[in-house]
């Protein structure tokens, strides 16, 4: 059931942070065949990790010392990513930064379009988020339907002081009013690309690729990893 | 998955480690402040009892209003149905009403499966004579998954779960040999011989007659109730017997392995197969199965009905 393909034909204004290649189902790693061009290398480990960084300087400086932040990353890559912010903010100004996963699935507004998936784990550190500022965490940043989703979901868990986003690619195409707080790059894409991210925590190494998609293939929007978009 | 949950021997391994993993993830919603999902917002779930029951109902009616769908309870008693009603019109009725999902029990074997090829709507079995009763397979298996430390994508292999009891009328039993024999685990029936069904030579199960030699070699024993109301001869000579020779007492509680737990689908007839100071005891997971049952069907109503209607 959470394996099946796509319901054909992508709806209008479904379209998803897209993270892995189209006809690619499952959660895990394998890279997808590459369909008609080879896929370019728009971030290497080096600058994704320079880019993660700058963005756990700015999170410090924009919240004054990060004291009352909350990291929740959005299954799958945004939980290893905000794994990597916590440690890095950590570092600076030493003392540990609660850190968690917040998955969205039960909040997201095309469920009756596909097949009903797995869940991914929600995982709110034992201090909660009230009155704290949550720092939402994802890899791609493309329709904003997730991040509204994961919106919603905070609204179940509490009330935090004020949420903010951080995203490694912010792909554009935005189907909503949000923007992200935090960007490690911005890369203008044609809605036909896919933006696949890769991490070593779920793919074995760091890389962002960008895919063309074949012309005759259907457009295909992202979300592909079966979860989330 | 199928669009209908009749039968536990219809689920795959993949399709029972997918509902217990949803199952994981759905309980902590129980920990919240908030304990409700918008994810079934506008979709109605017909509980359709036409046997008595507390807890199931009850389970399934918290799990669907967790999930904020719509909920009809659909007593037997002062409906229709009293006045002679088909189950054939009763389900048109139902139809006609837009039910998304039908959670039916019934006195007849196979009154789901009937049910299923007169509504559009998921038919989910909450117990058919003494057929089946898989949610209630699915909160035993998950129960048991958690008791034992076993996490999300981890199955029951390796452990030995002994089945005690009025097998014959139990749809609990019939569905749990299929479950947990699916999940790895090593199945054991222990009951009278007047108390077993014919053919049960077919069930991926063990067959003995005596709990004492079974308890030492049993990590999990479930007891399972006599079921007064649906025997018509006599199958043991006295409740005194039978309480003497396959009842759970604390003397035979001692002869249970260190981490073994005792498991019952309630309600309890207390010093008939159980006796109370065992139903109480620490190893006992009876409330936690009751727990535990909101949100297997919560993960069960999530994915039935939580995707694509067409999803198959």
């Amino acid at each position: 059931m959470a394996h099946a393909a796509h319901p054909p034909g992508g709806q209008p204004g479904t379209g998803g942070d897209g993270v892995t290649a189209p006809g690619h189902g499952g959660q895990g790693g394998t890279p997808a065949p590459a369909l008609q061009a080879t896929p370019k290398t728009v971030l290497e480990a080096a600058e994704i990790h320079r880019a993660l960084t700058r963005i756990a300087h700015e999170i410090i400086e924009r919240t004054r010392g990060a004291e009352q932040v909350v990291l929740l990353g959005i299954p799958t890559r945004g939980v290893p990513l905000a794994a990597r912010l916590a440690d890095r903010i950590t570092q600076v100004e030493g003392r540990p930064l609660p850190h968690g996963s917040l998955d969205i699935t039960m909040y997201r507004d095309d469920l009756r379009l596909r097949p009903a998936r797995g869940l991914g784990p929600t995982k709110v550190p034992a201090e909660g988020i009230d009155g704290k500022t949550v720092v939402l965490v994802d890899d791609v940043l493309y329709s904003g339907r997730t991040v509204r989703a994961a919106l919603d979901a905070l609204n179940d868990l509490g009330r935090p002081l004020a949420v903010q986003l951080a995203v490694l690619v912010d792909r554009g195409h935005r189907e909503l009013p949000i923007r992200a707080d935090y960007v490690g790059k911005n890369l203008p894409t044609s809605q036909r690309e896919v933006v696949r991210v890769l991490l070593t925590e779920t793919d074995g190494e760091d890389a962002v690729l960008l895919e063309p998609v074949g012309d005759t293939a259907r457009p295909r929007r992202g979300g592909v990893t079966g979860r989330k978009r | 998955m199928n669009r209908h949950l009749i039968s536990a021997a219809d689920l795959s391994k993949q399709d029972a480690l997918l509902v217990l993993d949803t199952a994981e993830e759905l309980a902590r919603v129980a920990d919240r402040p908030i304990k409700k999902l918008p994810t079934l917002r506008g979709r109605t779930v017909v509980n359709l009892f036409f046997e008595d029951s507390t807890r199931t109902r009850i389970s399934f009616e918290a799990a669907a209003k967790r999930l904020s769908a719509d909920v009809i309870n659909f007593a037997v008693k002062g409906s229709s149905v009293t006045k002679g009603e088909s189950l054939k019109d009763t389900a048109l009725t139902l139809e006609a009403m837009g039910a998304d999902a039908v959670v039916v029990r019934h006195s007849a074997s196979g009154a789901p499966h009937r049910l299923a090829g007169w509504v559009r709507g998921s038919v989910i079995n909450a117990g058919d004579g003494a057929h089946e009763h898989p949610t209630q397979a699915l909160l035993d298996a998950f129960t048991i998954r958690r008791r034992f430390g076993r996490g999300s994508g981890e199955a029951l292999d390796g452990l030995r779960v002994s089945i005690v009891g009025d097998v014959l009328h139990s749809r609990v039993a019939r569905s749990n040999v299929w479950l947990l024999h699916l999940l790895g685990a090593e199945v054991a029936l222990v009951a009278p011989p007047t108390l077993l069904p014919i053919a049960i030579d077919d069930w991926p199960c063990s067959v003995s007659y005596d709990l004492g030699a079974a308890l030492p070699k049993s990590d999990v024993v479930m007891m399972l109730r006599i079921q007064q109301e649906r025997m018509n001869a006599a199958y043991f000579p006295s409740v005194r017997e039978y309480s003497r020779r396959y009842g759970l007492d604390t003397a035979r509680l001692r002869q249970l392995p260190d981490e073994a737990i005792v498991m019952h689908p309630g309600p309890m007839n207390r010093g008939v197969e159980i006796a109370a100071e065992v139903a109480d005891s620490p190893r006992s997971t009876i409330v936690e199965q009751v727990a535990n049952g909101v949100s297997v069907r919560m993960a069960v109503l999530y994915l039935l009905l939580g995707g694509l209607e067409a999803a198959q």
